[in-house]
């Protein structure tokens, strides 16, 4: 496809969503009013994120699968002269498929939130905030310029602040603070290494400092910048010990709020370190590679151990926090792969990035679903004594929710399990000068980690899904239990993509690895364009 | 006239340029035009005063126009050195620009206020345009003498506007406190200017400048002391923090516009002083003051934001006193690239640094009068003016709701407000170029906290209004008369709030002086 074509793609999918932010809080015009003023504009939000996603999609349609590491569509225009800072816009390997699974997502949350009305106020509000943030969201994708990348970086979180403040469950006000004190708190801070990076390096242009591969940068610049950057991502990935904001946020979210929290907005994090931290300033990154792995190691085991003790019986444990804490661990895992600093582990990441934004997308989606139906997300309250039952209740619900489960402990075939074992594989064997035995104990920790992944969702499989029937023996007449309505069409229609893609990047992995791996050697050994 | 007589003439009396001068002498003419007006109005005339005003002003701000091809200088020694006390260059006219623009705005907010508060309207729009007329005096005046003027020019009328709220004790005792501990700054730093003066022989900046850097070794001590004692009274003017205690009872004391003018056009005045008698006068010292800027910018912002955080919502003008605090805090970030200019290789890196200040001060009185000008609009329907008062502000009027948010979110530095935050972004290059990363820490953490309670006035915004709030009767027959007169009020919220969203589109167009050389 032509070339202005694919720029106009790119700056359509990066410009609409705010566009449609802006239209979603004015009167809707005559014509499309629809059945009222709420439907009218949930279904303005529909139709823009659905053109977002066909935008997307025609870019990747168009995207030059040749040469994925180059990069394509490039916008390049001046904005502040002042500060050098470029509106640069461009798509490679890397960035490509963050920005369809982003406009993938922000649409099913869209459709679902349009059959099923989160409670809470204004619908309008709802949709301006949730356009707002799938456009920073894909502008933090698209742009190549380190100061729209924080500018981007800093759109999201306003909106996601006040879709859980506004529309959460409980304790919603307080969980809210905590993830935009923490985000915040942690983007000033890469605010100031993207700043000494930009400065010392003589541009803010993300291409051409990767180019550079930190030359411009000494030793002790680049140590700081890279602390700095590391850990106002490290914030966003989550990263073990700076994780505590995501249980709360996505317990008290709405169930559009935590897919788009779990499957895009932590995405960022480890984007990030993929595309700043690995090219621009490697000699740190090679520096603080051991104890970024370290971190993540013991992400994943955290993660994982306060999955069981949440799944326990008797433990109170909400499903959603729990697959909160799951997706720790399975950070944990891209981090993994990123520290490595090897193609294998990167690829690795960055595919375990995409599956878990598919996967667990999907858990939370059909979580909440769950809650809308009973009311509670309380393992203990929903299983009861013997198990919830929800084969025999809603049985394609219960068929979902298992899929979902066995993806996310990584079954063989699915899309969780290439990502995980790559990262494992480039921990095997690590970047050269890094040490090989640190990183077989990180390893073999990650696979005792694996088990106990594979511990806690089965033990909420068979907690969940299987049970007593629900028809008392002998009576004949339904237990006390209501009724569960099994999956809606609706649910079906935004369901069924996450899970056809997770059977179709389990199945054929290559389709994404050959995107990523020729971007990343590039990214690895200085990107040369 | 003989040959001799006329060269006589040209040494003795100077050609004033007029055209350089005509902004403040504008503003000046306007006020006592206004007050004499006064005398002969009528009293259902009276509102024309305040248009007179702005006509003033505006035309005050059209006088820069012609000024914009290029540095005019006028009040030059004939004879010596090459000394001027009146420059008109780039860094005049820009704060010369904020000042008039500053003061404009505050005029709209004025108009209902003088009427809700019954204030004497002559006296009000004569001590406005006076003290305009010295602030945008100020920043041009290129001498120790006039800067001197110029401040108590603008600090004079100040006084009188903060207390004009008759029979009100609050406000005559925050007059009181704003003039005493003025006046204290003051004579500070005429005895500072005066040792400076001891020390070099000259009032003019630049002959200063010149002289210090050869200082008679036994005067040496006494030109340091002058120095320090000459900025004490700018520190006080910008309320940077031991000298910050006046600001918040002067602000709940004065009307709602008074403070807004304060925060913005006396703050100005402020760190414009500031900055001529740092990087011109004193550039030798830099490596005293320096440092001491930089200390004074980081507790400045830290006691600001400590104290704007410790504000209790449902106490009486919490909103004002918030802001109070929050211009405090901003005033720290003002003062950082002053200090990063004290660590500057050459004067180049000095002045660049130094735009960076100019560019943070537009976005900052842009911001912060749209700011006021909603907290002006709230109190009039509740004068206690609580943060409390602007739950559900969005049920009740969505515009006024939106356009606060978005004021306080640039102050903030969070997007949409994109202006504050490259105008942060500006001031934290200014810091980590001149190496004060430690300075830029200080600043980053000050940044996290003033989020807190921006973002929290902000959410009170877009809460549902409180149920109970229903007495309507009494409140609704006030507004429903007042309100169609909120006409300039309204306009001023619209014009900071399109001046702001312009700003974030196209930051370029204030943050092209954080790139160019200003003095």
């Amino acid at each position: 496809m032509n070339h202005t074509v694919q720029q106009l793609l790119l700056a359509a999918v990066v410009v609409l969503p705010l566009l449609g932010s802006v239209a979603a809080l004015l009167p809707a015009p005559p014509g499309l009013r629809g059945r009222g003023p709420d439907q009218a504009v949930m279904r303005h939000g529909v139709t823009v994120t659905g053109v977002v996603l066909a935008a997307a999609i025609a870019l990747a349609a168009g995207f030059d699968h040749d040469h994925p590491a180059r990069m394509q569509a490039q916008t390049d225009i001046g904005w502040i002269p002042a500060l050098d800072i470029r509106i640069h816009l461009g798509v490679d390997g890397v960035s490509l498929p963050l920005l369809v699974l982003t406009a993938l997502l922000t649409f099913l949350s869209a459709l679902y939130a349009y059959f099923n009305r989160p409670s809470g106020p204004s619908p309008k509000a709802f949709v301006a905030l949730l356009l707002l943030l799938e456009s920073g969201t894909l502008a933090s994708f698209a742009v190549l310029d380190l100061m729209l990348f924080f500018l981007a970086f800093e759109m999201v979180l306003i909106p996601m602040y006040f879709l859980i403040n506004r529309w959460g469950g409980a304790e919603r006000e307080r969980a809210a603070w905590r993830f935009i004190l923490y985000t915040l708190l942690g983007s000033v801070v890469m605010l100031l290494g993207l700043l000494l990076v930009g400065l010392k390096g003589g541009t803010f242009d993300m291409v051409a400092l990767a180019t550079d591969n930190g030359a411009k940068l000494s030793h002790t610049t680049q140590l700081i910048a890279a602390l700095a950057i590391i850990v106002g991502l490290a914030v966003k990935a989550p990263m073990w010990p700076l994780h505590s904001w995501l249980p709360d946020a996505h317990t008290a979210a709405p169930t559009v709020g935590s897919v788009l929290l779990a499957g895009v907005l932590l995405k960022m994090g480890t984007y990030g370190l993929v595309r700043i931290v690995l090219p621009m300033t490697p000699d740190a990154a090679h520096t603080y590679a051991p104890y970024l792995a370290a971190f993540a190691v013991v992400g994943i085991i955290y993660g994982s151990l306060a999955c069981l003790a949440l799944a326990r019986t008797g433990a109170k444990g909400d499903l959603k926090r729990l697959i909160a804490y799951s997706s720790v661990g399975h950070m944990g895992f891209v981090l993994l792969g990123i520290a490595t600093l090897t193609p294998t582990g990167v690829n690795g990441a960055l595919f375990a990035n995409i599956a878990h934004g598919l996967i667990t997308g999907l858990l939370f989606f059909l979580v909440g679903a769950l809650k809308d139906r009973s009311g509670t997300t309380d393992l203990d309250q929903l299983a009861g004594t013997s198990g919830a039952a929800l084969y025999g209740r809603a049985p394609r619900l219960g068929g979902l929710l298992a899929f979902g489960a066995v993806a996310s402990l990584g079954l063989p075939g699915l899309a969780g399990f290439w990502g995980e074992m790559l990262a494992m594989f480039g921990a095997f064997d690590p970047a050269d000068g890094l040490s090989r035995p640190a990183y077989l104990t990180y390893m073999a920790f990650a696979a005792f980690g694996t088990l106990l992944t594979a511990a806690y969702m089965l033990i909420v499989v068979r907690r969940v899904c299987m049970g007593d029937h629900p028809i008392e023996p002998g009576t004949g007449t339904e237990a006390q239990r209501p009724a569960l309505a099994d999956v809606h069409g609706h649910e079906f229609a935004a369901w069924s993509p996450l899970v056809a893609l997770t059977v179709l990047a389990g199945l054929w992995p290559a389709a994404l690895l050959g995107l990523t791996d020729p971007a990343v050697q590039q990214l690895l050994a200085g990107g040369t364009r | 006239m003989t040959p001799n007589a006329s060269s006589l003439a040209t040494s003795l009396v100077q050609s004033v340029d007029w055209l350089a001068v005509a902004p403040p002498t504008i503003a000046a003419l306007a006020g006592l035009a206004v007050l004499v007006a006064d005398l002969f109005l009528p009293e259902r005339r009276k509102h024309l005063l305040g248009w007179g005003a702005i006509a003033g002003l505006a035309l005050a701000a059209l006088a820069l126009l012609p000024l914009l091809d290029g540095d005019r200088s006028t009040f030059c020694l004939t004879s010596g050195a090459h000394a001027c006390s009146y420059t008109a260059d780039t860094f005049a006219l820009v704060i010369q620009f904020l000042v008039l623009g500053g003061a404009l705005l505050t005029a709209l907010l004025s108009f209902s206020s003088l009427d809700d508060l019954k204030l004497p309207a002559g006296e009000f729009w004569f001590l406005l345009l006076s003290s305009a007329a010295g602030a945008a005096l100020l920043p041009a005046s290129r001498d120790l003498a006039t800067l001197v003027i110029a401040l108590e020019v603008a600090s004079l009328p100040a006084f009188a506007l903060v207390g004009l709220r008759r029979g009100d004790r609050l406000s005559s005792e925050a007059a009181l406190k704003f003039f005493l501990s003025s006046v204290t700054a003051t004579a500070v730093m005429l005895l500072g200017v005066s040792f400076v003066y001891a020390a070099t022989g000259s009032l003019h900046l630049s002959r200063i400048a010149d002289a210090l850097t050869h200082v008679d070794p036994r005067l040496d001590t006494l030109a340091q002391a002058g120095a320090v004692l000459t900025l004490v009274g700018f520190a006080f003017k910008t309320a940077a923090v031991p000298f910050h205690f006046w600001v918040p009872d002067t602000y709940v004391g004065a009307p709602v516009p008074v403070a807004a003018y304060l925060s913005v056009v006396g703050k100005a005045v402020g760190f414009s002083g500031l900055i001529l008698v740092t990087v011109l006068a004193f550039p030798s010292y830099a490596d005293v003051w320096g440092p001491a800027v930089a200390v004074l910018a980081a507790l400045t912002m830290t006691a600001g934001n400590a104290a704007a955080l410790r504000q209790r919502p449902e106490r009486s003008f919490s909103a004002v006193r918030l802001l109070a605090w929050s211009s405090v805090a901003q005033a720290g970030y003002l003062l950082v690239p002053i200090a990063a200019a004290g660590y500057a290789d050459s004067g180049q890196d000095a002045s660049r640094a130094i735009g960076s200040t100019v560019a943070y001060a537009l976005m900052y009185a842009v911001v912060n009068l749209g700011a006021f000008a909603v907290a002006a609009l709230v109190a009039r329907t509740s004068p206690a003016n609580r943060l409390t008062d602007y739950r559900g502000l969005y049920a009740a009027r969505p515009a006024a709701a939106l356009a606060l948010g978005f004021f306080l979110l640039c102050l903030a530095g969070l997007p949409p407000g994109v202006i504050g935050l490259f105008a942060k972004v500006t001031v934290f290059s200014a810091a980590v170029d001149a190496g004060l990363g430690w300075l830029a820490v200080v600043m980053a953490l000050n940044v996290v906290v003033a989020l807190y309670y921006y973002l929290q006035w902000t959410t009170v915004l877009f809460r549902a209004p409180e149920p109970a709030a229903e007495p309507e009767p009494v409140p609704a027959a006030g507004p429903a008369i007042t309100r169609p007169r909120a006409v300039p009020l309204t306009a001023a919220i619209a014009l900071t709030a399109a001046a702001g969203i312009a700003l974030s589109g196209a930051p370029q167009l204030v943050l092209r002086f954080a790139s160019s050389t200003l003095l």
